[in-house]
This record gives C-alpha cells, sequence and structure tokens, in this order.
C-alpha cells in the first residue's frame, strides 16, 4: 500500500526546547490515523510541520513521496480542519466552501455542482446560502471538513475539531466523522487528547508524549498491549501498583507489591528477577467475588470505599485490606452485584494473564 | 414598579435629550432659518433662497467647495492605506507585549493640541526649518526651498492629524480577527494577496468603514490644518464659511455655506455605507 504520508526523524527545536523529537511514522493511504498525547506533548507542533506553518529543524516529511522541504503552506497537498474551525464570518457557507477551488483560479461555473455535491456528501444540502452564524456547532463542524476536503488533499489533517463541542455532540460526531472517512476514503490525520476519540474513530494511533512517540498501534493493541508505562496509564483507564519481581521461571512469575500482595503473573522475558516493576490492571479486569473454583486467579480482600453509578460504565472504588491504596473496579449493571454497599467487605481476583507490568520508570 | 422604571428611563435620558437639542437641533434651526434670510445693503430682511443661488454663482464658492471634498476623499484614502498596515503590525505581527506601548506611541502625539502638531509639522518643512537646513548642509540643495503651503504638505498634515482615528477602530476590529483564519486561508491555498483582499479587508470592512466615517469628517470639517499648512492657497471649505461668518460678517450666507457642507458629508457617507454595503449603526458599534 503506497503512503499517503511519510515522516521521517523529524524534530522540531525552539531554541533549547525540544517541542518534537526524532518522530517517524508513515500513514498509508485511505487510514485514519490518530496522534494521541496529553496537552503539550508537541502533537500541535507536529501537525503544524506537516501544514507548513512550522518548519522542522531536522528530518523529512514526505506527502505522497514528494519531499515537503521549503513548500509553503499554499503549496501543499494537505488541508487542515482547524481547532476552532476557522470558518471565514464575513463569507455564507458556499463562499466558505468555495474558497480552495476559486483560489486555484476554477471559474464559478465549475465551482458551483461541486460545492453543492460536497455540502451534500457531509449532509447540509440546501444550506449554501445559509451563514456561518446561523449553523449549529455540528454544522460548522461538517462545513469545515467539506471546505478542505473539496480540494481533495491527500491527507486531511484536523487538530482537536471536537474539543469545543458539548459532549453529547462530541459522542456524535465521533461516529459521525468515522463513517464520513470511510465513505470519502480520504487518509485522515487526527490529533487530540482525548483518548476516546482515538479509540473509536482510528486504524492506528500514535501515543505521544514529551515529544516522542511511544507506540504506533491499531487501538486494539494500545489498549490490550501497551508497551510502555506511558501508554498504559494514558489509554484507558489502569490500577497502578509498585512492586518487585521476586521469582520468573520462564512461564509465570511472581510480584511481591510494596503494600504486601503477592501476585502471580505471565512472565516477561525482558524483566529479570529482583527488578523494580510497574503493575497494571484494567478496572474491568478486575473480577468481583470470583468463584472459587477458577484457576490461575489471583485473589485479595478488599473493603469498598464507594460506589460511583454511571449507568453502564459504574464504577466501584475499593481498598484492598492493609493499605492506603484505591483501586477502581468496573461494575457491570447487570443486577448480580446490588447487594454491594459501601464498607462491605468483599473479594477480587484477576486472571494472571491479565495483569500488564513493565520495569520500573520514573514516571510513578 | 412600571411606573417607577419608566421615571428612571427618563431622567438617565434627559441629559442626552438635552444635549441633542439645546447644543445640536437648536443652533441647527437657527442656522436654517437664517441661511435662507437676506439683508440688502440697507438692511432690510427679505427670505429666499438667494445665499444657496451665490453659492452656485460663483464658481469659487463650488470650486472650492469640490476640491474639500475631494481632498478629503483622498485624505481618508491615504490614511487607511497607511492605516492598515500599521493596525495589522501592532495586533498580529508585533509580540503581544509590545501591543500595549505600540498603540501607545500612535496615540502619543495626539495629547498635545492639534495645533502644537501642525506647528511641529511646519517647524521642519519651512523655509527655514529642519529639513531644508539639513538637506543645505549635506549639499543637496543650493538653496532652502519653500515646502509648505502646497497641497502636497497640507495632504500630509491632515493624514497626520486623523491617523489615530483610522487606527483605532481598525485595531479594534482586527484584534478580533484570529491567527486561525489567516492560516485558513493559506492552507486552503489563497496567497498574501488574496488573504489581505479576501480575508483582511472583509473582516475589518465595519472598523474600516466607521474609521474612514470619522477620518472624513474631521478632515471635511478641518479649519486648522489647511489654513496653516496649506496658507492662502489651499482653498479649504472651512475657511469660506470662516470668512462669511468672521470676516464679511455676513452669517446668513455662512450658515448656507454650512449647510451645503452638511449635506455634502452626510451624501458622500451614505454613498460610502452603500457601496460597502454597511449600515450606520452596524458601523458604530
Amino acid at each position: 500500500m503506497e503512503n499517503d504520508l511519510s515522516v521521517k526523524n523529524v524534530t522540531k527545536k525552539f531554541n533549547e526546547f525540544i517541542a518534537v523529537d526524532s518522530v517517524s511514522f508513515d500513514i498509508a493511504r485511505g487510514d485514519f490515523f490518530s496522534i494521541l498525547g496529553p496537552s503539550g506533548c508537541g502533537k500541535t507542533t507536529l501537525l503544524r510541520m506537516i501544514a507548513g506553518f512550522e518548519s522542522h529543524t531536522e528530518g523529512k516529511i514526505e506527502i505522497r513521496g514528494q519531499d515537503m522541504e521549503n513548500i509553503v503552506p499554499n503549496k501543499r497537498p494537505v488541508n487542515m480542519v482547524f481547532q476552532h474551525l476557522a470558518l471565514f464570518p464575513m463569507m455564507n457557507v458556499a463562499e466558505n466552501v468555495a474558497f480552495g477551488l476559486k483560489r486555484r483560479g476554477m471559474n464559478r461555473s465549475e465551482v458551483e455542482p461541486r460545492v453543492k455535491s460536497m455540502l451534500e456528501r457531509v449532509g447540509l444540502p440546501g444550506f449554501e446560502e445559509k451563514q456561518v452564524n446561523q449553523l449549529s456547532g455540528g454544522q460548522k463542524q461538517r462545513v469545515a471538513i467539506a471546505r478542505s476536503l473539496i480540494l481533495e488533499p491527500a491527507v486531511l489533517l484536523l487538530d482537536e475539531p471536537l474539543g469545543a463541542l458539548d459532549l453529547k455532540l462530541r459522542e456524535h460526531m465521533k461516529v459521525e466523522l468515522k463513517k464520513l472517512q470511510e465513505e470519502i476514503g480520504t487518509t485522515f490525520m487526527y490529533i487530540t487528547h482525548d483518548q476516546s476519540e482515538a479509540l473509536v474513530m482510528s486504524d492506528y494511533i500514535a501515543v505521544m508524549n514529551k515529544g516522542r512517540f511511544e507506540q504506533i498501534d491499531t487501538p486494539n493493541n494500545l489498549y490490550n498491549h501497551p508497551s510502555t508505562t506511558f501508554v498504559a496509564q494514558f489509554v484507558g483507564e489502569n490500577n497502578a501498583w509498585s512492586g518487585t519481581l521476586t521469582r520468573s521461571d520462564g512461564k509465570t512469575a511472581e510480584i511481591k507489591t510494596t503494600d504486601g500482595n503477592a501476585f502471580k503473573v505471565d512472565a516477561n522475558d525482558t524483566i529479570t528477577e529482583g527488578s523494580k516493576i510497574d503493575l497494571f490492571l484494567r478496572p474491568e479486569a478486575l473480577l468481583i467475588q470470583p468463584d472459587p473454583s477458577l484457576k490461575d486467579v489471583n485473589r485479595f480482600d478488599t473493603v469498598v470505599t464507594s460506589i460511583l453509578f454511571d449507568g453502564a460504565s459504574s464504577r466501584l472504588l475499593v481498598t484492598p485490606i492493609n493499605t492506603k491504596k484505591e483501586i477502581i473496579v468496573a461494575l457491570p449493571q447487570n443486577r448480580q452485584y446490588d447487594h454491594i454497599r459501601p464498607k462491605d467487605k468483599i473479594e477480587l481476583g484477576w486472571s494472571e494473564n491479565a495483569g500488564i507490568y513493565f520495569a520500573k520508570d520514573n514516571l510513578l | 414598579m412600571k411606573t417607577h422604571q419608566k421615571w428612571g428611563f427618563y431622567i438617565f435620558l434627559m441629559p442626552v435629550i438635552l444635549w441633542l437639542v439645546l447644543l445640536i437641533v437648536l443652533p441647527h434651526i437657527d442656522l436654517l432659518i437664517m441661511s435662507f434670510r437676506s439683508e440688502s445693503d440697507y438692511g432690510e430682511l427679505s427670505w429666499g433662497v438667494a445665499n444657496y443661488r451665490e453659492f452656485f454663482d460663483e464658481p469659487i464658492y463650488w470650486f472650492t467647495f469640490v476640491r474639500t471634498a475631494i481632498y478629503s476623499i483622498i485624505v481618508t484614502f491615504l490614511t487607511l492605506i497607511i492605516g492598515l498596515p500599521v493596525a495589522f503590525y501592532i495586533t498580529k505581527v508585533a509580540a503581544v507585549k509590545y501591543k500595549g506601548p505600540l498603540t501607545l506611541l500612535v496615540l502619543l502625539p495626539f495629547w498635545v493640541s492639534e495645533l502644537v502638531r501642525v506647528y511641529g509639522w511646519m517647524i521642519l518643512l519651512r523655509e527655514s526649518g529642519v529639513i531644508n537646513h539639513f538637506l543645505v548642509k549635506l549639499g543637496i540643495l543650493n538653496k532652502p526651498i519653500e515646502m509648505l503651503y502646497n497641497d502636497a504638505s497640507m495632504i500630509m498634515g491632515l493624514v497626520y492629524t486623523t491617523m489615530l482615528f483610522m487606527i483605532v477602530p481598525l485595531i479594534s476590529v482586527l484584534d478580533g480577527l484570529e491567527d486561525e483564519l489567516i492560516e485558513a486561508a493559506f492552507d486552503l491555498g489563497a496567497n498574501v494577496r488574496s488573504v489581505v483582499f479576501k480575508i483582511i479587508i472583509p473582516y475589518a470592512t465595519p472598523g474600516i468603514v466607521s474609521g474612514s466615517i470619522v477620518v472624513f469628517m474631521l478632515t471635511l470639517g478641518n479649519y486648522l490644518t489647511p489654513n496653516l499648512m496649506g496658507g492662502k492657497n489651499s482653498l479649504w471649505f472651512t475657511e469660506q464659511i470662516y470668512n462669511q461668518f468672521i470676516a464679511s460678517f455676513n452669517w446668513n450666507q455662512g450658515s448656507a455655506f454650512g449647510f451645503l457642507l452638511l449635506i455634502l458629508s452626510s451624501l458622500i457617507i451614505w454613498f460610502g455605507l452603500k457601496i460597502s454595503k454597511q449600515n450606520l449603526s452596524k458601523v458604530v458599534q
């Protein structure tokens, strides 16, 4: 598969500060690629370098095999959907969408049918004469996307465009954007700090931290097999324990946590006996009152601190006995656990293969 | 409660109404009445449009009138051409921390009166002035030349004295222009020219129009600067009005001229609003 965008060892320095540190990745044609990272991790800088608004200090950016060095933003085959959308307030919807085509010197008779069909594709038929300030948040979003897509860019760059929307609309637009991308087939590069946006929409996600990529993977792998401590903590919720790997025989290993619990886990060949580790457990990996007959399950007793009811994503907050730690446990709303009350003592368990652990770094 | 609020409303409205009626409406009514009154050499009163006819019969009057209008438009246009880049630089290009000081620099000359500012220019430009002194010293000129009292120096003076009134509304309107908008235009393939003409100028139109109205009216009604920097050749219409009132003591004629100037400025502003597709209430906001 041909790559629409290829970034090789790109570095950006602002004086002494390294905003983007030797980042490399490729986006295949038609992919929805997200960069996920906390604010200030350099993801916007990276996007702006691809769009041409910033120059890179080192490395190479290629769009459809063409080196972008010294090519100004208005000559690059990429278009950007801005964080605040940047629709032109003095123009109506049709003029906004037609802006790019007119700059290419296309005449009116060619522009009009294209604008019309583009607006139909984004679900805004007949909106040509509307003023920008008459549109709702979601409609503005679609106009901004239409305005870029009409130029048939090699890659559409999206800079957290859902950030300004309210929760309900954001959830809705997430699905809509994904569908639109599949339908149109344009390569999308999306940056966000919202892991749910990235997980739902993307084919591939790069997790970025302090200017570097921690992991590039499918959403599923990122969630289930994070490769670094940062990814484990940043993507999805996780309960973390510090501890030491006390024994490893190549197949199973034993971990003693700093608060005195002993757990069995699957062995990991890169970590040797005696090394300090961080252990992560997903809230949904923790079983409430596991059946005594289940094998290969780590069990420990806890006291319920509180019940956080939130519909399908309800949670239990529990404290393992003899510790001050707080653990989040997914609480399925299937009426099976309705009897649980705060201050109850309950047993928790987790399957030995559900624990993810990494040699300790200084994050915790 | 309702009547209470109503009374409160009228009490706060009172100063505005008084100001409008006493200082603007009444004098204008008086002027309007005077403009239709003529006194013969023997002091006999008569009514009619003689004062207005006098204006059209005497070429010097309407020549001055047209000249004043055209020059005012030129001055407004020049002020805009200089003011727009300055305002854009202050709001968008300069670092945020310099924005305040730069705006202050624009404002600073206006802390002294127009008279002082114009004298400043006269010191620079006159035959024995600073510029001539240096040009002669450097050997560029053999003998000093008179740089004052021509149309160019008068226009320059008018542009200078009104610049602030263009820059301030432009700064306030351009402040609201998000950088993203300009970047988006570039991203969509616009070049510098189309960014200026399709994005910046349309966005700034309300500021441009309100700045232009103020500058135009101030220029049209300016007396000091044309008189001092343009000298006797300046032929500014306000001088004609002044002459009628003060020199000829012909208040009736002066009133008619005043009204003609009012009609002229209203017409030109109305026309300007029409072609820029703005309306007055939007512009003055």
